[in-house]
């Protein structure tokens, strides 16, 4: 794992949970949307909040993207598991919402996964292989010079 | 009180979550490491090289069901009990469905890994 990967896991956290605090932050100028006013939802997405949530989301998307192109996804999910852990900081701070012991109990329980995870390989190969931290840089070339086309 | 129609939108979610998580890993495993593919090919053509894999747009369309799935669970029963268990289901459901379709090593450290955050989830959304 080198810094800039670490930097992607980071990002993957930080627009993650940015992003849901901008959204609920946006969605309580408006109150609750049923089937009687599901038009509110249109005009939910000229709110500034909302639209701001909405770039932080695709931001997330990209890098959560970049960081499965080299890690594992059993990997990635819980090492990226603190976007849970901030977005109740930031909800508490920005939102006022009330963070109870049983929340406080939750961080610590995924505190403790992603130090498990963090510490082993971020990609692996089939089970009787051995892990490998970084994919061939010949099979990767090949990869790269495919161009486009259907991979299904 | 949550009902067999709550636990079948739940299983819903569930399933297109984990299903819109596996084809997008294995769609990012194909393509390469995308930040290497943008320095030497640009952003333009990783852009058109993403948008053109099938298994990706594929992977989209199940998260787009789980996001709808959520939707209707959420009409049906309270959020304190949609959210909590569709986010830690769909931890443990992903390490079964890496194991089993990436052939992802998920060693004794990666299931309690997915364990505690499960249980985190579920505790840190009611």
């Amino acid at each position: 794992m080198t810094v800039r990967k670490y930097l992607i896991l980071l990002a993957v956290v930080i627009f993650g949970s940015c992003g849901d605090v901008c959204l609920g932050r946006g969605m309580r100028d408006f109150g609750a949307v049923t089937s009687a006013n599901w038009r509110l939802l249109l005009t939910v997405l000229w709110n500034p909040w909302v639209i701001t949530g909405i770039c932080l989301l695709i931001l997330f998307f990209c890098s959560y993207l970049t960081a499965l192109s080299w890690a594992d996804l059993t990997y990635v999910l819980p090492a990226t598991a603190l976007s849970y852990i901030l977005m109740a900081l930031l909800a508490s701070v920005f939102l006022h919402e009330n963070v109870t012991p049983g929340h406080w109990l939750g961080i610590g329980l995924i505190t403790l996964g992603v130090g498990f995870v963090a510490t082993g390989p971020s990609l692996t190969v089939a089970a009787h292989n051995p892990p490998r931290e970084k994919p061939d840089p010949a099979r990767t070339q090949v990869v790269f010079d495919k161009g486009t086309g259907s991979d299904v | 009180m949550t009902t067999a129609a709550t636990w079948a939108g739940i299983a819903s979610i569930v399933v297109t979550a984990t299903a819109g998580d596996v084809l997008q890993s294995r769609a990012m495993k194909k393509i390469g490491d995308l930040g290497a593919i943008q320095q030497s090919h640009g952003i333009l053509y990783l852009v058109r090289r993403v948008a053109s894999s099938s298994r990706f747009m594929l992977g989209l369309l199940f998260m787009a069901l789980a996001f709808f799935s959520l939707l209707v669970t959420l009409s049906w029963d309270d959020v304190s009990v949609v959210g909590p268990a569709s986010a830690s289901l769909t931890f443990i459901a992903n390490a079964f469905a890496a194991r089993i379709f990436l052939k992802e090593r998920v060693d004794h450290r990666r299931w309690l890994a997915a364990l505690f955050v499960a249980g985190g989830v579920a505790l840190l959304a009611r």
